[in-house]
């Protein structure tokens, strides 16, 4: 048949009249029975490789994976710019327009914001990617779940570590706001309580710093043993960068890169990162598991292997997923809290980290792994990176639940 | 005196190093800004992606075809030179009659535009590039440990900025350029090349700014939002110096570097914002900036 512009009039013409046919109640009744996943994150600055598009690619797969159970999922994006203003904006515009669930959300200052929000608005918030302890302390609240790994769990397993080896005078390098104070403080606690001391810390402004020098040369005047980098993403591989640029290590000081990820690791190159000590919750070629769930994930990253940070959103959303499907999606949208504790209330199990639980002040428990760097000689190819040294099992990872002060644990 | 303001002498020379440093790469950056302006009257935001196109060509050139740093040296201006030349023919030089505003637009767009696909091809994390093996090392100053790599930034940056001050102050081919700021009918009446010499002009600051960025390669993180975070700081520079002051964005970069520096030491919280308090002051007592003609 050729086309003619009448052809195309009247087949406009049926189609209009068709959609207009269809009862209005049908789009409604859609829209009920669809759940909406808002995956919030950094798209396009320094946390970006570490979940941004692969972090949203893991969400994806986990809806997949979750199939077709009686109800739609859809997934939308954002790029909060690690701004809490930015991050606010849009999580009140997402809630108020349908979203059920954001998950992601790095940035400690823009987390903790968002998880306000969740609460306000009584929905629900599966962060995966904000550090801060403070979310399961006292700023928990009954509709955030706080996947993986955060700065107390980072300092008792890193920071532990170095002081077991010897390390027992510290020299902070921090990045001024909740995340790197957070992380300063909880580390600077265990090495306290270990016997140890910290002889100085600088907190430089994020994220306008790029120069790491004239820190370093502080910390190294101040004769620390160790340098807590209490930062994350390109701040952490700028510094580890510089810090081989100036002798730091050779000279014996040890650095303790107390947050680090498998694509700093990457972008650093071995050659520059060996040795270096680092806690992660997730590996790629940790187990069968792990590797299979990654070679799942290959086409959609793009080959790059996923870390702690973009992995758990497959996690989260799979488990937030299963929650829905057990309590109906009418139930799960009249109450954000509900889900939350019905999440509590089944038990985790994945690929990714295996089985697990969700503790009382929203705590996801799961067991931490201390990786050394490995030389150049020892890897095989890109992402062979890890050598496991230890690993602490998930009912001691985290903070016991009487010290955090989460007013949902006292009430 | 061991200690001056409670900070010890050692450490305050160090720091002082350090800044001298830094602001050799904003006298580099601003010089670049500083020679555009001052002929095209045109605030280049691309400044910061030619920048970064500096550091992530001498990365593919490395990576690529194995070419190592001496050779990107020179390789990586004149290719992202040859860039600027061809964005100037192009789009740039439509707008020499219209107001600032849309030269500053096109741009601040194209500097989004450059990073957005070197962002989406390469990712944030950044690319390794490692310190040429001939100046590997480092020496000890006694007071501090210095690599041999950040002495020699020094002295290259004050290499190149000496060298195009003399080209602009001391050669027949300087007193076109400035001559065309001042009246660029005039000199064309003259028999002068204007709209040519105009279009290389750029293709040079932009290669300066290439420039920079070759030589930060192995210092920082090659990664596209590595001149994001410098330019806005370049910019604040150029202001202090008096917009199209070449001597004065030199001076003024080493200046602010070394302040900047010293604001690390004493309150490292305020080190971003302090070059901007000193743009305030500067422009509430010299609008014109410290070396700038009212």
């Amino acid at each position: 048949m050729t086309t003619t512009r009448r052809n195309v009039m009247a087949g406009a013409a049926a189609g209009g009249a068709a959609l207009g046919g269809l009862p209005w109640r049908s789009a409604r009744a859609q829209a009920a029975n669809t759940i909406r996943i808002g995956v919030l994150n950094d798209m396009s600055g320094p946390y970006r490789d570490i979940s941004g598009p692969y972090g949203l690619e893991c969400t994806r797969q986990a809806v997949q994976e979750f199939g077709n159970r009686g109800f739609n999922v859809e997934i939308i994006n954002a790029d909060h710019q690690n701004r809490p203003d930015v991050g606010v904006n849009i999580a009140r515009q997402w809630y108020d327009q349908g979203v059920d669930m954001i998950i992601d959300v790095p940035t400690s200052s823009v987390g903790l914001a968002v998880a306000n929000i969740a609460r306000e608005k009584n929905k629900v918030c599966v962060n995966t990617g904000s550090a801060t302890s403070d979310l399961t302390g006292p700023a928990c609240t009954p509709n955030t779940v706080h996947w993986m790994y955060d700065t107390y769990m980072l300092a008792k397993s890193t920071g532990g570590a170095m002081v077991r080896a010897g390390g027992d005078s510290w020299f902070f390098i921090t990045a001024d706001y909740a995340f790197g104070h957070a992380l300063e403080r909880d580390t600077a606690n265990f090495v306290r309580n270990a016997g140890g001391r910290v002889v100085g810390q600088v907190r430089y402004p994020f994220p306008a710093t790029s120069d790491f020098s004239s820190f370093l040369v502080q910390a190294q005047a101040s004769r620390a043993k160790v340098i807590g980098m209490a930062n994350a993403g390109a701040d952490t591989i700028n510094t580890v960068k510089q810090a081989a640029e100036f002798g730091i290590t050779r000279r014996g000081v040890k650095l303790a890169a107390l947050l680090m990820f498998l694509p700093d690791v990457h972008a650093l190159g071995l050659q520059t990162a060996q040795g270096l000590i680092l806690t992660e919750s997730f590996y790629w070629d940790l187990n069968d598991r792990t590797r299979a769930i990654s070679e799942r994930l290959r086409p959609r990253l793009r080959d790059v292997r996923p870390n702690m940070a973009s992995i758990a959103n497959y996690s989260g959303a799979l488990h937030y997923l299963k929650a829905i499907a057990d309590m109906g999606v009418a139930a799960s949208k009249a109450s954000g809290a509900e889900v939350v504790a019905r999440m509590k209330a089944i038990p985790c199990d994945d690929d990714a980290f295996g089985a697990g639980s969700i503790r009382a002040d929203g705590r996801k428990l799961c067991p931490s792994y201390l990786f050394e760097v490995k030389a150049p000689s020892e890897s095989r190819g890109p992402y062979d990176y890890y050598k496991l040294l230890q690993t602490t099992p998930a009912n001691e990872a985290f903070r016991p639940m009487n010290e955090g002060n989460c007013p949902l644990v006292r009430a | 005196m061991d200690e001056i303001f409670g900070i010890p002498t050692p450490l305050l020379f160090g720091q002082l190093l350090l800044g001298l440093i830094n602001g050799a790469f904003y006298a580099m950056l601003s010089l670049g800004l500083a020679v555009i302006f001052g002929l095209l009257n045109i605030i280049n935001f691309t400044h910061g992606a030619q920048f970064m196109m500096g550091a992530f060509v001498a990365w593919m050139l490395l990576n690529y075809l194995g070419i190592g740093y001496w050779w990107a040296l020179i390789l990586s201006p004149l290719l992202v030179g040859l860039t600027g030349v061809i964005l100037e023919r192009t789009m740039i030089c439509q707008l020499y009659k219209m107001d600032h505003l849309y030269g500053m637009l096109l741009t601040f767009g194209l500097s989004l535009i450059i990073e957005g696909v070197f962002r989406n091809e390469y990712g944030s994390s950044g690319m390794p590039y490692r310190i040429p093996a001939d100046l590997a090392g480092a020496w000890d100053l006694g007071f501090m440990f210095m690599p041999v790599y950040r002495g020699w930034v020094v002295v290259f940056a004050l290499f190149a900025c000496i060298s195009t001050w003399l080209v602009i102050e001391k050669t027949r081919l300087g007193a076109y350029l400035r001559a065309a700021t001042e009246n660029a009918p005039l000199v064309q009446a003259f028999g002068v090349n204007v709209p040519r010499m105009i279009t290389l002009t750029y293709g040079a600051g932009v290669a300066l700014a290439a420039l920079a960025g070759v030589l930060a390669a192995p210092i920082y993180s090659v990664n596209p939002q590595m001149g994001t975070n410098l330019i806005i700081v370049v910019f604040a520079v150029v202001v202090i110096g008096g917009m199209g002051s070449i001597l004065g964005s030199v001076l003024t970069g080493f200046g602010l570097g070394i302040i900047e520096g010293l604001t690390k030491v004493f309150y490292p919280e305020a080190s971003a914002t302090v070059i901007f308090i000193i743009m305030v002051i500067v422009l509430l007592a010299r609008p014109a900036g410290l070396f700038g003609r009212a």
